[in-house]
């Protein structure tokens, strides 16, 4: 198997200590399971998204493992503006951490934005597949997206914009968050997905439907991927359904700079350190010399 | 590279080629235990550890934790919303279980069990196993004591009520002070968090806090270590998966009897 060299150069605009990042929203919203992520061998995290105003999220079941996967419809639970106190100890220390913000509206994104000054980056959650008026029900505009992309550029640090795959065409939204002066794209986030219990004859989410994550959507991930790296210049963050060394390879070979991972720590909470045994080696390449390559 | 997941080998399994759906299960039997208290039993065992729970699924209302009082049974406390839907329901209704999730107790040699209120649901499949020499019960009154003649047929039962209408007028903490603790291997303890602190205390006190094994309560909405809702300052253990017991010396210095996070991520 191929073996990469750990990064030297900034991705997106953002160190990190390797090229896999924990992926928002999973194990993300308190600084102290952030932290042990990193001890854990995360190259960086990206934060629970966090909103203009404190959400309890909807009401349970809200995830279910199912074959293959992970299906949620958390709601996007966060503390708002108390996130500050909680990230600042991490935010102090330098530590690679990308902080994943959410709106309504540009306005609403840089209000949450604003609160964070000394974040490393943002990473804008324009993909929520079941936040009424939030997430992918705007991310699926591609003016929408660049506005909020152009409302946080404002700011003056790297911004990240994540997108759904539930579109037409995922390459039109990746060119209007470059357009909006993105440093980078993140997709995916999860695929709009649905379970009945037949026992109970109802949709086994309390929301009815919800997001697919874990192993059954790398596929879709790695399509995407392969989609924005046609359509698009700005670095790309390979998200979705990874578990394994050959799945980070295979992100990049794809066209990804950097991967998150998320819902594998499900299996394995030390999947980042298992990962980097595999991926890394004294003598590896630079992961730039196999970005992209599977395109002609 | 670090590797830090607490107590790997009790780990319970879980792999993402699995389906975990809930399993609908129909309720064979509503006992009132006491006036706010209800035991459920239902018509499927599952295969638990003493200290395990399961999320359940009160349809069209929430979905909540709860320890397992036996294979097929829950017991529950009527607090609030989705514990006051699940009142309401009868003989014959069907609700969903998922589990059983988190670490059970881990007892060796002497066992002492400490249980206040509710938090007595747990302890009770641990002593039912033969497993709990002595057992210190606690409740607000004698009329809210749960499972005290059953836990008095299989222990050594000391009572405590904090208005004195049965056993040891005060708390359980009074009756742990009559007894010597270096005598247990284990001190198995659930209930609320300012008991279970007094226990704590008491222990390290003696320098044998690493002999108690306390079950933790927090906000819970997957149940699986994912959502990170139910993770613990410092070191960021998740109590669905990490736990929920939890040896005392892992949670001296933790947020335990300190603070907890709400639904939305905030501190309480
Ligand atoms: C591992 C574990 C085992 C438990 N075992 C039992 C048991 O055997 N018997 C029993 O009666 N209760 C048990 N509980 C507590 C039970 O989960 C809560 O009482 C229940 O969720 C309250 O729901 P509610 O909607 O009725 O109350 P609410 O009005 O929502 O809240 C009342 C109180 O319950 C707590 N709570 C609410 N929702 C949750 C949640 N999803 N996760 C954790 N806490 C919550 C809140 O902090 C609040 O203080 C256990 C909790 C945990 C974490
Ligand atoms: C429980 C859970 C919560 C999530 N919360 C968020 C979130 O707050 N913001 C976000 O952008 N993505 C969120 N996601 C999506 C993930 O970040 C990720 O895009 C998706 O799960 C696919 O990656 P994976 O298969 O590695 O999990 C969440 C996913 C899960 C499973
Ligand atoms: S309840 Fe989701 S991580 Fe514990």
């Amino acid at each position: 198997m191929i073996k990469l060299q750990t990064p030297t150069e900034r991705i997106g605009g953002v160190s990190l200590n390797n090229h896999m990042l924990l992926a928002a929203g999973v194990l993300g919203t308190t600084a102290a399971s952030l932290s042990r992520m990193l001890r854990l061998g995360a190259g960086g995290v990206v934060t629970k998204s966090i909103g203009p105003e404190p959400k309890d999220g909807h009401h349970g079941p809200s995830l279910i493992p199912v074959a293959g996967g992970i299906l949620n419809a958390m709601g996007l639970p966060n503390p708002s503006q108390e996130f500050t106190e909680e990230i600042a100890p991490l935010l102090a220390a330098k530590e690679p951490v990308v902080v994943s913000i959410f709106g309504g509206t540009p306005a609403e994104f840089a209000k949450v934005a604003e609160w964070f000054p000394n974040a490393p980056a943002f990473e804008l959650n324009l993909s929520c597949p079941h936040a009424e008026g939030y997430g992918a029900a705007i991310g699926a505009n591609p003016r929408v997206v660049r506005e909020c992309t152009e409302a946080i550029k404002a700011f003056g640090k790297p911004v990240w914009v994540k997108l759904t795959p539930n579109v037409a065409d995922i390459g039109v939204i990746g060119r209007a968050a470059e357009e909006g002066g993105a440093d980078a794209i993140v997709a995916i986030n999860t695929v709009k997905a649905m379970r009945i219990s037949t026992g109970m004859r109802r949709p086994v989410l309390r929301n009815k439907f919800g997001g697919l994550s874990g192993t059954a959507v790398f596929p879709i991930a790695v399509r995407a991927v392969y989609d924005l790296y046609e359509a698009c210049t700005i670095p790309i963050i390979g998200c979705g359904g990874i578990s394994t060394a050959d799945n980070v390879l295979e992100m990049m070979m794809a066209g990804a700079a950097a991967v998150e991972i998320g819902s594998a720590v499900y299996d394995n909470i030390n999947v980042f350190s298992d990962i980097a045994e595999d991926l890394y080696a004294a003598d590896g390449i630079p992961a730039g010399e196999i970005v992209g390559c599977a395109h002609d | 590279m670090l590797r830090t997941e607490y107590l790997p080998e009790k780990s319970w399994g879980a792999l993402m080629t699995e389906e975990h759906m809930p399993v609908v299960v129909t309720i064979t039997k509503v006992i009132d235990e006491t006036p706010t208290i209800k035991t459920f039993v239902f018509d499927e065992l599952f295969n638990i550890r003493p200290g395990q729970f399961c999320m359940v699924w009160i349809p069209g209302v929430d979905e909540i934790p709860m320890a397992f009082s036996a294979a097929n049974a829950i017991t529950v406390m009527k607090v609030g919303d989705a514990t006051a839907a699940l009142f309401t329901l009868k003989e014959g209704d069907k609700i969903g279980i998922r589990g059983p999730f988190g670490n059970g107790f881990f007892p060796t040699g002497k066992v002492l069990a400490v249980g206040g209120g509710i938090g007595v649901t747990p302890l009770f499949t641990l002593a039912a196993g033969g497993e709990v020499d002595t057992f210190i019960l606690g409740a607000r009154t004698a009329e809210e004591l749960v499972f005290a003649d059953e836990l008095a047929n299989v222990t050594d039962l000391k009572i405590a009520t904090d208005d004195g209408t049965r056993g040891h007028h005060g708390f359980v903490t009074g009756i742990l002070d009559q007894l010597d603790a270096t005598e247990y291997d284990t001190i198995c303890v659930c209930g609320p968090e300012m008991m279970m602190k007094g226990v704590l205390d008491r222990l390290a006190a003696k320098g044998i806090e690493a002999r108690g094994q306390f079950s933790l309560h927090r906000y819970m909405k997957c149940g699986v270590g994912v959502c990170g809702s139910c993770c613990i300052d410092h070191e960021g253990l998740r109590v669905c998966r990490d736990g929920p017991v939890f040896t005392g010396d892992i949670i001296k210095d933790s947020e335990f009897a300190h603070h907890h996070r709400g639904p939305s991520g905030r501190k309480e």
